[in-house]
């Protein structure tokens, strides 16, 4: 069923707002009340409007914001971690190797001499650029690749 | 400037509040508003800007048929649309003043690059990057 624009231009704004400020809790209630729409309706929506559910729309984009930290800053990586939202450094760095492969400091390292380069483009397009593309929840993720990592610290929201 | 690009469109969902915000809130002037029936063809101006118009336009007939209108709608609803890009002399004079009209800002002023940016939408859900002007 096709969703009413009114009501997209509402989920939106939820999603801008978890774009200005990734680093903050955004549980659901808090998601629905700044669309103006019940909790249930709101996950709800935000999924098939956004093609993903509203926590890992969040996950999404504290990885893209530490990616940008660790590639532009000399900020230490536990900096980079509370920075971004994590409440660990443990767990920060267990979630961003799941999602993107590599751990900080690899990208750290890698991303690093190329980004000079990149300099004329709005620096939202760059990071939206290097939004890593969470197509399947966390723990998934986690058991398809395999990896030996212990307990998802980062609970998926429907 | 004889040659070159005069006229790039958006879809708004309302074209007199588009106008509004565009005029009101941005200070951009009106160029041409004109109807055919249903159909208006709607451009503003950025006032240091003569050469560009920036189209205001409503999805709808007899441009579009009415399921496409919607899909277009919501589409821009999404935030879906590519970004534009306003640049301005003084980013954070830009955004108090943009603010306290009512613009709904998607980011503060950054400092990023050598340069200050900030980001805000239009009510259709056009997505706008505001630039400092490098000096």
């Amino acid at each position: 069923m096709e969703q009413d624009p009114e009501l997209l231009r509402r989920l939106l704004r939820a999603k801008d707002r978890m774009d200005a400020a990734s680093h903050e809790d955004w549980p659901v209630a808090r998601l629905a009340s700044v669309s103006g729409v019940s909790e249930a309706h709101f996950a709800r929506s935000f999924k098939q409007a956004f093609g993903v559910p509203p926590h890992r729309y969040l996950l999404t984009r504290r990885i893209e914001r530490a990616t940008a930290l660790l590639r532009d800053t000399d900020e230490p990586i536990t900096e980079i971690a509370f920075a971004t939202g994590w409440g660990s450094l443990g767990t920060f760095g267990r979630t961003f190797r799941d999602i993107t492969g590599e751990s900080p400091g690899e990208v750290r390292e890698r991303a690093r001499p190329g980004a000079h380069a990149l300099a004329p483009v709005p620096a939202c397009v760059v990071s939206a650029a290097h939004r890593p593309d969470l197509t399947m929840a966390v723990s998934e993720k986690r058991r398809r690749d395999g990896g030996g990592t212990n307990g998802a610290d980062e609970k998926e929201v429907p | 400037m004889s040659q070159g690009v005069g006229v790039v469109g958006l879809y708004v969902r309302d074209q007199d509040e588009a106008l509004a915000f565009y005029v009101e809130k941005l200070g951009f002037r009106v160029h041409t508003d004109v109807r055919n029936g249903d159909y208006r063809w709607l451009t503003v101006q950025h006032p240091e800007q003569p050469s560009f118009q920036l189209g205001l336009f409503a999805p709808g007939p007899p441009v579009l048929d009415a399921a496409t209108a919607q899909s277009v709608r919501a589409i821009v609803a999404k935030g879906a649309m590519p970004p534009l890009v306003l640049v301005v002399d003084d980013c954070r004079a830009a955004y108090d003043r943009m603010s306290a009209r009512g613009v709904e800002f998607t980011q503060e002023p950054v400092d990023r690059f050598g340069t200050v940016d900030a980001g805000f939408r239009d009510p259709s859900g056009n997505g706008w990057k505001m630039l400092e002007a490098r000096r």
